[in-house]
């Protein structure tokens, strides 16, 4: 039971990589590749009506967290205190710059949340990737199963280590490119005429940059944290998500090289998703691990809630689940095809 | 000041409150929007799908400010507090992981669908996606309460200790913590609070438009519907609602009770008193207008009956701030009458066809609309500062809950950058929803013919 829970909240972080991914990646790009307010309108019509639904993923995996695991989520959320807090600003300053903006025909009001979207868009995924990093690389959690540590020290991996160290800022920064690339892949399907062609024209140098620093993040998590690698050769799993998300990697050359964006897209989300359940394959059952004593580690099993609270939250988490898939089917239904920038007043 | 937990709880109280501006006015509209739609499908009803478009485009920028604020709420519960999210998670993770499955997903999913794509979907899915944001926020809101419920009144848990040692609650009977009786009370009543913010809201934008002299039918139609709907929920809120979630706090909370009155003393044929400023040094009411013998009545149905005063309490279980507990419930109370009375009155002169004509009243509905957010934000503050010493009821206090790791150099950084956040916030959606208030009704019918 605890082994499923700990996929269960896995899952849901990697459908919301994919999902919000694709938001933040449509404004770390629309400055570049969306030019005249009609092209910013036409980006923000393509995410205006998903990127709400796609933020819930968040608050839903945080949920399954707090259901299945209340200890991690304590120990984490406040142990990560002022990271935490950038992440709550950032998603407010996203959400209000979509929000907000179209509402007002004025050049500079525009102008501002355009830069609101695109500075939040760049800070979420690099702040993503340095708390992934952290998992990866380890806090001091002490004898009583919390820690607390500053937003950055010495900028290294030992001890007394800060959210941001040289490895967790690189796998930030490996994050960030991999969001731009899938968001330029997720313009390139919804979009046509110049943001399309920009997006496109993104698409490859971006795909060029994530080989680039996966193959950098990869030696570094080996310098970190070896052990992750102990287990990956013995974890059928991890073999199964290591295959998925190179097919994935291949599928988004090949879209790119055939101009099939949908299909690139999806190679795109099945490379988010099969690296984030790779690194849980790895790290299972370990959910945070202590750098101090690998016994004050939280795991699956001692930060569990218990067996009765994990099967109630299943029943209902199995009627929820599949209705809020269904939900973003109807939506990308309704909204399939090409996106125009809605008339003045009439949309994002 | 430099004690943590100190900006803790002012932290999450000023978190709170200011993000329930937003959903009260939410919840509220939802409902009036499902009602101007509803009357809007009638042939000859026209203004009614222009009035629910209008309140539509309001309600979104309300909607965003709401999403907006209530995420750091979900995060505060692990940053701030860690040692209550580890004791309690095992039974409102439960709640919470419910909201976010069941109630966020619908309401984000038909949202753009609501405010952007009614030409897109047409109507019938229009008015299916009104009752979606209708039903959407309505259960989000009773999981929250279903949550709160449980710190009030805490039932279907078991305690369990870990090989550690470590005590944490569990859910034991899900049913009984779902459809816990005062989560149903409490619900009820703060629904019925929120439908009132709505409906003085609506009215006061009928009003503005009626003293002005523009949008004549428009007004006519909102001031129509805003006070029917503004004197029902008035009423309700008061009673059976607010009486008997009174009735509750009597029951299981009773030096709770006893602080909201600022009863020092027990005794039977207890007052209620109307106004005085309680004096916790000398335990007593100063200046006290009372009515004798309501207290007893409205609490136990009996003018004779014993109401515990604080006397009959130890002192480490009185709520830990009785002079502002006190004045939030008397504040509630007061305005809750002073509703009832505004829209008995207008809908007295609506029935009689004189509301339109009858300025004086007209400015009063206009001005009225920030008291209902004032008497939803103490209802709020009685509930949770009555509450205290407890973060559990009876299981946790409040100094037990805080993130112990956490400096208040931390805590005290992330409040002020809050505050600084929310004021900003706040002065946006102010002048978009005022914007769209000025813009007034007409526009969108315009687009749609042209359309």
């Amino acid at each position: 039971m605890e082994m499923l829970w700990f996929w269960l909240v896995s899952v849901m972080v990697a459908i919301y990589s994919v999902m919000d991914g694709f938001d933040f990646g449509a404004g770390i790009l629309h400055l570049f590749v969306a030019k005249t307010n009609e092209e910013r309108r036409q980006v923000l019509g393509a995410i205006g009506p998903l990127w709400d639904g796609n933020e819930v993923w968040l608050l839903a995996g945080g949920g399954a967290m707090f259901l299945a695991f209340p200890r991690t989520l304590a120990a984490g959320f406040s142990g990560f205190y002022l990271a935490m807090f950038m992440v709550v600003w950032t998603l407010i300053i996203r959400g209000i710059s979509i929000e907000y903006r179209s509402h007002v025909q004025d050049e500079l009001w525009r102008a501002f949340w355009d830069r609101g979207f695109a500075f939040a868009s760049i800070l979420m995924p690099i702040l993503l990737g340095a708390a992934l990093a952290n998992v990866i690389r380890g806090v001091p959690l002490d004898k009583s199963g919390y820690f607390n540590i500053p937003l950055f020290t010495d900028f290294g991996t030992g001890n007394p280590v800060g959210i941001l160290d040289w490895f967790t800022v690189l796998i930030g920064v490996f994050v960030l490119v991999t969001i731009a690339a899938h968001g330029a892949l997720f313009l390139a399907w919804k979009t046509d005429g110049p943001v399309h062609d920009r997006s496109r024209a993104l698409a490859k140098p971006l795909w060029a940059g994530v080989v680039g620093l996966w193959v950098a993040a990869t030696i570094a998590t080996r310098t970190v944290s070896p052990e992750i690698y102990d287990h990956f050769a013995g974890s059928f799993l991890a073999w199964l998500f290591f295959v998925v998300y190179v097919a994935g990697l291949a599928t988004v050359f090949y879209g790119i090289l055939k101009e099939r964006f949908l299909l690139a897209f999806l190679g795109s989300g099945a490379f988010i998703i099969g690296i984030l359940a790779t690194t849980a394959a790895c790290v299972w059952p370990v959910m945070l691990k202590s750098t101090l004593n690998p016994g004050w580690s939280l795991t699956a099993q001692n930060a569990s809630v218990g067996s009765h609270g994990l099967a109630t939250g299943l029943v209902w988490w199995i009627i929820g689940f599949p209705i809020a898939v269904g939900y973003v089917a109807l939506l990308f239904k309704i909204h399939r095809g090409k996106v125009k920038a809605a008339a003045e007043g009439e949309g994002y | 000041m430099g004690d943590p937990l100190f900006w803790h709880r002012l932290q999450f109280g000023f978190t709170a409150a200011f993000h329930y501006l937003y959903p009260q006015l939410t919840m509220g509209l939802a409902l009036l929007i499902v009602v101007f739609k509803t009357l809007g499908k009638s042939p000859g009803n026209e203004r009614y799908q222009d009035l629910a478009r209008f309140w539509i485009r309001v309600f979104g920028i309300n909607f965003a400010t709401g999403v907006v604020t209530g995420i750091p709420m979900e995060f505060q519960f692990g940053t701030n507090w860690a040692r209550f999210s580890h004791f309690s998670g095992g039974v409102i993770g439960q709640t919470l992981g419910m909201e976010g499955m069941f109630a966020f997903f619908l309401e984000s999913s038909f949202l753009g669908l609501l405010i952007w794509s009614e030409k897109k979907i047409g109507p019938k899915l229009h008015y299916l996606a009104a009752w979606a944001l209708f039903i959407g926020s309505w259960l989000s809101g009773y999981f929250i309460v279903a949550t709160d419920a449980f710190m009030q009144h805490p039932i279907g848990y078991t305690i369990a200790t870990s090989a550690e040692n470590i005590r944490t609650l569990q859910v034991e009977s899900f049913w009984s913590f779902l459809l816990n009786p005062w989560a149903l009370a409490q619900y009820f009543h703060n629904m019925m609070g929120a439908a009132v913010t709505g409906s003085f809201f609506v009215t006061a934008v009928g009003a503005y438009w009626a003293l002005k002299g523009i949008h004549t039918e428009h007004a006519r139609a909102t001031l129509r519907v805003g006070v029917i709907a503004g004197l029902l929920t008035s009423l309700i809120v008061a009673f059976p609602s607010g009486d008997h979630q009174g009735k509750m706090v009597a029951k299981y909370q009773p030096v709770s009770l006893a602080a909201m009155e600022g009863r020092f003393q027990s005794g039977t044929y207890a007052e209620l008193n109307f106004i005085g400023q309680p004096n916790v040094a000398e335990q007593k009411l100063d200046n006290p207008i009372k009515m004798p013998g309501a207290l007893s009545f409205i609490a136990y149905g009996s003018f004779s009956s014993n109401v515990k005063g604080l006397n009959e309490f130890p002192q480490d279980q009185w709520p830990t701030n009785i002079e502002l507990l006190y004045y939030s419930f008397h504040i509630m109370v007061g305005l809750g009458t002073i509703f009832i009375g505004i829209m008995g009155l207008s809908v007295l002169l609506l029935w009689k066809e004189r509301l339109e004509h009858t300025r004086p009243l007209l400015w009063v509905l206009m001005l009225a609309f920030p008291f209902p957010f004032i008497a939803n934000t103490a209802g709020w503050m009685v509930a949770e500062l009555g509450r205290q010493p407890w973060l559990i009821y009876g299981l946790m206090r409040t100094s037990e809950g805080s993130s112990e790791m956490v400096h208040a150099g931390q805590t005290i950084f992330t409040s002020l950058g809050f505050a600084g956040l929310y004021v900003v916030l706040w002065f946006l959606s102010a002048f978009l929803i005022l914007r769209e208030i000025s813009h007034g009704p007409a526009k969108e019918a315009t687009t749609n013919h042209t359309n």
